[in-house]
């Protein structure tokens, strides 16, 4: 990142939600690099960007597509890159041909100049970074806008070298490990194919059962199994969804209904008050493991203080829980879990504990002991034998589910704040002097319109809920876009009014992109 | 850009008639340090340009007419340098002597300690300190007129504003590593700067208001990098203050953040089964020491009266 010519972050604000990433992205900034935002808001990322590009909610795939026409239509797309690694170029350039400047800038609000200026820069910088978070996957079609920014790196060149790549970086301490692990409905550890027999034998050779061939359910497709009623138990480790999913008033139906579920966690969370059995869960800082960052860095976590109370560890609970069950599961340490992960995924065989500990962790894929571990991917793309080339995909806009109307004529957008951390359950816990309560953050103009001033309490209705929060007023935002931090569920419930259409490749909801409006309450 | 191998040039030079080779930029100092010389260091932090500000760390380079600061100056072929002439001996111990007389300097740390023994550097020596007196409010770059009968002192009350933070600038020596810190060299929030000139310099927030107030985000990497106490986390300060902090009974782990997925290398001082401290190692390639405000301070959850 450092030593990167150009950054552009999209859909993130990094400079809070990820501040050590963005020092980072600093260095590059002082050392001389441009930088582009592109983010409904002006953020305190986007304050540090060479140009803002402040885009309509929910239209990133047609700013790439008019990004990328312009790169073609200048003759700025890597010719030699496209040839030798890429497939499907045509027809992606064809699908972008109708995305002008002009209904780029109709369409996404973002001034034709602007989006030319990013066009330009980003495919003449000799390196850049495309960086990008929930902004872009919290959207109904959110696959399709990563594939959107994808095709910007494959049409520069901008992938699989120093300096130059594409950069998602991931919001949880350890949700990079857990899609690595398998924690994903069609993947065993290593995202081995579950559908595979070949590689799901290997696993029913070691764990000495058979597993079901096929895929399970990402948690969107579990919700409409409780709504269909197939799923009648849950159990739920180290989550809160009754206040992190879309459509509370859903989900507290959802959760409520259903015959038995456990929770397992280190506080009685919302969700957990709801359930028929509690399990104390002993957490960070009480529990040695392993995370992995944002750059597929495995890092050893360590037990430093013992856990509260009846507090267990994560293993030894759900080996409790299999034994219950009447199978023979032993408790193992989280070093002897590791090493069977490593004899199972080919991309983690070299991570031994003693390596993490002697080098500081490991990047994968390490498939060996002697291996150094791998600091970015894809520069396969640039070798002779480039492998499978890499695939063009050609993706159409679709504006947000949530419609505008003249009854909900206002955006509503979600995300974090700098001290604070989703549902609040961990980061509502220590003194922060920065903290900025559940409040409804409305661009000044707005303000204006409504007749309401900072501090005077409002209603905020959707199409699913309402809710009452007072007014802040934030200079970052435009007319007609609103925003709601989500860390406060127990005084603004923000997924009260947010929408649970989801992405039908990933499963997410659309938080990013709530129709709604406004109503002055009459000063008690 | 790619990354391209430079070729190391080696520097040879002597310190104090030992010869030692480092590649090119590094620093007189450096080159003491690889000779085994215990110099002393306040100012200089291993992960941001050398302020030089201190002076504690200067040395003899033969065919300098002045003290050389050796965490600052690149060595250079064939250099030979003294660090124990007496020029650069008495140099040294005056600096720590006047640093001591003007500022506490009892949280330190054991490294100051030790070189100050060695120096036979006495704070004492100017005299008694001058009595604290409470500023209110205690501006930055106010002129007080010198008490004669008293060696003059930076004394101030200790500024405790919120459950995060203190700063105890009773302590300050105006090293500048918290200002670089919160500045460019990692922060770059820019909440505090040096006011006031001379002896009256003081570190200070926008017009000196209050820290919560000010620009601060809570990120702490000022606190990180303070090399004397002046700047520390409030559970730290009031355990000191009680005398309950022991570091003999501390001990160390280090773990990586439990919030988003940079992947901040941190380390827990734990006494008595608590934690009492969260820092960042200076040589982790991440963070290089740094952490946001939920990094340092966002762990309180683990000790928040837990139990189902």
């Amino acid at each position: 990142m450092e030593d990167t010519d150009l950054v552009v972050l999209w859909g993130s604000n990094a400079r809070e939600a990820h501040p050590i990433f963005f020092h980072h992205v600093l260095k590059a900034i002082n050392n001389g690099a441009r930088m582009f935002a592109v983010d409904p808001r002006r953020t305190s990322s986007a304050e540090w960007a060479d140009v803002w590009l402040g885009i309509d909610v929910g239209s990133d795939i047609a700013l790439s597509n008019t990004v990328a026409r312009e790169i073609i239509h200048a003759g700025l797309q890597h010719h030699e890159f496209i040839t030798h690694a890429t497939a499907g170029f045509d027809e992606y350039a064809e699908s972008v041909e109708p995305w002008t400047l002009q209904r780029g800038q109709e369409v996404t609000g973002v001034p034709a100049a602007a989006i030319s200026q990013l066009a330009h820069e980003y495919a003449s910088a000799s390196t850049a970074q495309l960086c990008w978070t929930l902004g872009i996957t919290e959207h109904h079609n959110a696959t399709d806008n990563v594939l959107a920014l994808i095709n910007l790196a494959l049409l520069t060149g901008h992938v699989g070298r120093y300096g130059s790549g594409l950069v998602p970086i991931r919001g949880q301490n350890n949700v990079q490990g857990g899609g690595d692990m398998g924690a994903l409905p069609n993947r065993l550890c290593g995202f081995q194919a579950v559908a595979d027999p070949e590689l799901r034998g290997r696993f029913e050779e070691v764990w000495g059962c058979s597993i079901p061939g096929e895929p399970g359910k990402h948690i969107s497709l579990m919700h409409e199994a409780m709504d269909a009623g197939e799923l009648r138990a849950l159990y739920v480790i180290g989550e809160n969804p009754l206040q992190s999913e879309a459509d509370a008033q859903t989900m507290q139906r959802r959760l409520s209904g259903l015959d038995f579920m456990v929770v397992q966690d280190l506080f009685l969370t919302a969700t957990a008050e709801l359930a028929d059995v509690v399990l104390p869960a002993a957490g960070w800082g009480e529990v040695d493991g392993t995370f992995t960052s944002s750059e597929r860095r495995v890092q050893r976590v360590r037990k430093a203080i013992d856990p509260p109370g009846d507090a267990r560890d994560d293993i030894e609970l759900i080996s409790l829980v299999a034994q219950a069950l009447g199978h023979h599961w032993p408790t193992p340490s989280a070093e002897e879990v590791w090493d069977e992960v490593r004899s199972l995924s080919w991309m983690h065989e070299g991570m031994s504990y003693q390596r993490l500990e002697d080098l500081g962790g490991l990047q994968w894929p390490c498939p060996s002991e002697d291996h150094p571990g791998t600091l970015y991917l894809h520069g396969r793309l640039w070798e002779e034998e480039t492998g499978p080339k890499a695939p063009f995909s050609v993706v159409q806009w679709v504006p947000p589910v949530d419609t505008l109307s003249e009854e909900y004529p206002l955006r509503l957008t979600t995300g974090r704040r700098l001290d604070s951390y989703n549902t609040g359950v961990q980061s509502g816990r220590y003194p922060s002097p920065r903290r900025i309560h559940g409040v409804l953050d409305l661009s000044p103009e707005d303000a204006v319109g409504l007749g309401v001033l900072e501090g005077d309490l409002v209603r905020v209705v959707s199409r699913r809920g309402s809710l009452e929060a007072p007014v802040r007023l934030d200079r970052s935002l435009r007319p007609g876009l609103a925003f709601m931090a989500v860390h406060f569920p127990d005084d603004t419930d923000v997924n009260q009014l947010t929408i649970d259409a989801w992405d039908p490749k990933s499963g997410t909801a659309e938080f990013k992109a709530t129709a709604v409006r406004v109503e002055t309450l009459v000063p008690s | 850009m790619t990354m391209v191998e430079e070729p190391i040039t080696i520097i040879p030079a002597r310190v104090g008639g030992v010869e030692v080779e480092l590649p090119l930029g590094s620093t007189v100092l450096d080159a003491c340090r690889r000779a085994g010389a215990d110099l002393p260091t306040l100012c200089y932090g291993p992960t941001m340009t050398a302020a030089n500000a201190c002076r504690v760390c200067v040395v003899e380079v033969e065919g300098s007419r002045t003290l050389v600061p050796s965490c600052s100056r690149k060595l250079e072929e064939g250099m030979e340098i003294r660090t124990d002439s007496e020029r650069a001996m008495h140099s040294r111990r005056l600096v720590m002597e006047l640093l001591g007389s003007a500022s506490e300097l009892d949280r330190a740390g054991p490294d100051l300690e030790r070189w100050m023994r060695q120096a036979r550097a006495m704070s004492g020596r100017f005299g008694p300190a001058e009595p604290e007196t409470p500023r209110v409010p205690p501006e930055p770059g106010h002129h007080r007129p010198p008490d004669t009968a008293s060696a003059a002192s930076v004394a101030e009350p200790a500024r405790v504003e919120d459950e995060l933070y203190v700063r105890d600038y009773g302590r300050c020596i105006l090293c500048y590593r918290c200002v670089d810190a919160c500045g460019v060299e990692h922060q770059n929030t820019f909440a505090i700067a040096v006011a006031g000139r001379g002896f009256d310099a003081r570190i200070s927030t926008e017009f000196d208001v209050t820290l919560p107030d000010s620009a601060c985000v809570y990120c702490g990497n000022c606190i990180a990098v303070c090399p004397t106490g002046a700047l520390a986390g409030k559970i730290e300060w009031d355990m000191r203050e009680q005398g309950t902090w022991d570091e003999s009974r501390q001990e160390v782990t280090r773990t990586v953040c439990s919030y988003c997925g940079v992947g901040c290398n941190l380390d827990l001082h734990v006494q008595d089964g608590r934690i009492v401290s969260v820092t960042s190692p200076h040589d982790h390639d991440v963070t290089l020491g740094n952490l946001c405000i939920k990094g340092r301070f966002g762990w309180m959850y683990v000790d928040s009266g837990r139990g189902v």
